[in-house]
């Protein structure tokens, strides 16, 4: 029986702009993957904690307002206090060029700005991700 | 082809018959749906047979005539041009006020600002849920210190400005009036508009606080508050930018733009106010998509919707309560990130679009603002986009020149219908905050969405750069880059300020906002207070949110 990709899509920050979020997130379940939409003004702490409690393969980050600086790294570190560094996590909005290489730097796997097909993120969250029976 | 009897025929089918299907038997039409953006069906050819059903002087009239479908002023853009009011914000009040002077310079009208994300959401720049978002997405306003600073040689007397803010409208409005009065500008005479538009905030935007019936309320108290203290101000501009911007179709902004106008009357009304007290003060938002004839039938629908219902519905008898005002901008969503300068195309078009429409008052987006707030040369450029539609096209010589255009008739006419279906779907379910309450909007909107989505993914739905005509490699262009230095100064002026200030007057400020808030009495008089003793947006919206509590939505997919 195969298993289910499980991914938390969330909103991290004080912006609520979902239209990306919530496609997303309905792109990702009709191809078959367990969604959880976490919705919005979420903390990072908030975030990590949904993908402790719902197992989560995926992290799927919306972050338009420019404050992806801040939020990412400490996705990154509770991620990694709390023993989930092979989730993987992506990132979606608005990012500029040069902070994309700092994003990958710190363990963020996949970028996706304006204009991404939502297939190519099906795509790549499918080739990417461990799933749980693998990390066991 | 349908089969007629002969002699029953219209022109239009005999043409079909006659000349058309030979053509498409030799040259069939190109295999793809002819559909606006929003997916309707547009057929090849309008006649007069297509609008058999608009009648010039009832539907029509002439522009200063009810139901003003061809504009509220007899005069057009030859009496006066829309306002070119850009938004703007960014950093520190500071960096925001030099790009104000630059946009005046460069021939703005008017002014309009943009609000950082804890602004907008009633939160300091020193609070745990700020961090990362000060001044990132517009400029960060803690308290009356900072809007002094925003408009520092800015007369506010001679200028409108308009306001991008919400669920703190209230505070907001409260300091830029007394930065005026500070001035030695007449609130009588002062004009501006604050938007102020919390349904859409529930349907789209989502940057509520409080739960709907309290943001009501809110609402309602600057409605009275400003008929008498500030006769001239424009005190919502109910919005259907952000809806559009969200997903909807065309039909839908146009529907739950008015019936969220609708919507905001009848608590007006509720609240004892006479319509034609408040209603004249009443202006709206648009949003100027890519579909050009969508949206020219779009804007005159909205108009002809208007001057009925407030007369017809709520039984207005004032001209100025029938006159819709409107707002544009251009859409923010169909700019891309491939190929930025086909921006300045897509801008161009839409902002005419908006022209021919009517509006009253135009916002034209930057090129590169799909990658960042906009530098200042691409400002600039954004507003010789006006400017040139404005002095060089010629468009501005004649009041609603698509007048009387078959096609444009016909799809102002299926607008206004699709609009009146969704107002019954609406009343039938209690009205608009029930309808938000059940998701409803919303829920038309995630759908609409995912479906446009869909059809760009499918290739039927072009967007040059992204899916068609994709460039391999493109050099990185340069942004504004907006890092933390403008928090670290925010919070370091906000603790000079919390150390200067006079404590017990903002404690007995902020505790007479929140018996006011406790109570029907209306919240302005202790708000203008509060912001003369320097209460900072999150300390005002603390003690409101204490009474009132927060609202959160259930997602919607």
């Amino acid at each position: 029986m195969t298993q289910k990709i499980r991914v938390v899509i969330a909103k991290p920050g004080l912006d609520g702009h979902d239209r990306g979020a919530k496609v997303i997130a309905r792109a990702l379940r009709d191809a078959g993957m367990e969604v959880i939409y976490t919705g919005l003004r979420q903390t990072p702490e908030q975030i990590v904690g949904a993908a402790l409690q719902e197992d989560a393969d995926v992290i799927g980050l919306s972050i338009l307002s420019g404050a992806h600086n801040y939020i990412c790294p400490r996705v990154m570190d509770l991620l990694k206090e709390k023993g989930l560094q092979d989730v993987l996590v992506v990132v979606g909005g608005i990012i500029p060029d040069v902070d994309v290489d700092k994003l990958r730097q710190i363990g963020v796997g996949g970028i996706f700005l304006p204009g991404t097909p939502m297939q190519e993120i099906v795509d790549f969250i499918t080739t990417h991700v461990r799933t749980r029976l693998e990390r066991v | 082809m349908k089969s007629v009897l002969p002699g029953t025929e219209t022109d239009k089918q005999r043409w079909e018959r006659e000349v058309l299907d030979p053509t498409l038997k030799k040259s069939p039409e190109r295999a793809v749906p002819f559909t606006t953006i929003s997916g309707r069906p547009i057929e090849r050819l309008y006649t007069a047979e297509d609008i058999r059903d608009v009648d010039y002087a009832r539907d029509l009239n002439n522009p200063g005539e009810f139901p003003y479908t061809r504009g509220i002023h007899p005069t057009g853009y030859r009496g006066k041009l829309w306002t070119m009011r850009q938004f703007a914000g960014f950093g520190t009040p500071e960096d925001t006020n030099g790009r104000y002077k630059q946009l005046l310079k460069a021939g703005g009208t008017g002014l309009s600002v943009a609000f950082d994300l804890p602004t907008l959401m009633g939160r300091d720049p020193d609070h745990e849920l700020s961090l990362g978002e000060v001044g990132k997405c517009g400029v960060s306003i803690a308290s009356l210190a900072d809007m002094e600073t925003l408009f520092d040689g800015i007369a506010l007397g001679d200028i409108t400005t308009s306001m991008t803010i919400n669920s703190p409208a209230a505070m907001l409005y409260a300091m830029y009036l007394v930065v005026a009065e500070k001035q030695g500008a007449d609130w009588q005479t002062l004009s501006g508009t604050i938007q102020n538009d919390i349904l859409k905030e529930f349907i789209a935007q989502k940057e509520y606080i409080f739960p709907p019936r309290p943001s009501m309320r809110l609402i309602t108290d600057i409605f009275s508050f400003s008929a008498r203290e500030v006769p001239r101000w424009n005190t919502i501009s109910v919005s259907g930018y952000h809806i559009r911007e969200a997903g909807a179709t065309a039909v839908q902004e146009l529907a739950f733009t008015l019936r969220d106008g609708i919507e905001y009357v009848q608590y007006g009304v509720d609240a004892g106010l006479d319509v034609d007290e408040f209603v004249p003060r009443i202006s709206f938002f648009f949003n100027a998509h890519s579909d050009f004839f969508e949206e020219i039938a779009k804007y005159r629908a909205a108009r002809r919707i208007w001057a009925t219902v407030m007369r017809d519905r709520f039984g207005a008898k004032d001209e100025r309560s029938l006159k819709l005002r409107f707002h544009t901008q251009t859409a923010g969503v169909s700019l891309t990130a491939q190929q930025p300068y086909n921006n300045v195309v897509r801008t161009a078009l839409q902002a005419l679009s908006g022209v021919l429409g009517g509006t009253n008052s135009l916002h034209t987006n930057s090129l590169d603002e799909a990658l960042a707030l906009p530098t200042a040369e691409a400002a600039t450029l954004a507003l010789r986009t006006q400017q040139i539609i404005a002095f060089e096209s010629g468009v501005t010589n004649v009041v609603d020149p698509l007048g009387g255009s078959y096609f444009v008739e016909r799809l102002t006419r299926d607008m206004e219908e699709g609009a009146y279906r969704y107002f019954d779907t609406i009343d039938r379910m209690g009205g608009m905050v029930e309808a938000v309450e059940r998701g409803f909007p919303q829920t038309e909107i995630a759908e609409s969405a995912y479906l446009f989505q869909q059809a760009v993914e499918r290739k039927e739905k072009i967007i040059v750069g992204v899916n068609g005509y994709v460039a391999e490699d493109e050099a990185p262009m340069e942004i504004l880059y907006i890092d933390e230095a403008a928090a670290e100064r925010q919070v370091a002026k906000l603790e000079a300020l919390r150390r200067t200030r006079d404590h017990d007057r903002v404690r007995r400020a902020l505790d007479g906002l929140r018996a006011a808030a406790a109570s029907t009495d209306n919240v302005m008089p202790p708000l203008l207070e509060a912001v003369r003793a320097y209460a900072t947006v999150g300390e005002m919206c603390d003690a409101l949110r204490a009474v009132w509590g927060e609202y959160e939505e259930v997602p919607i997919i």
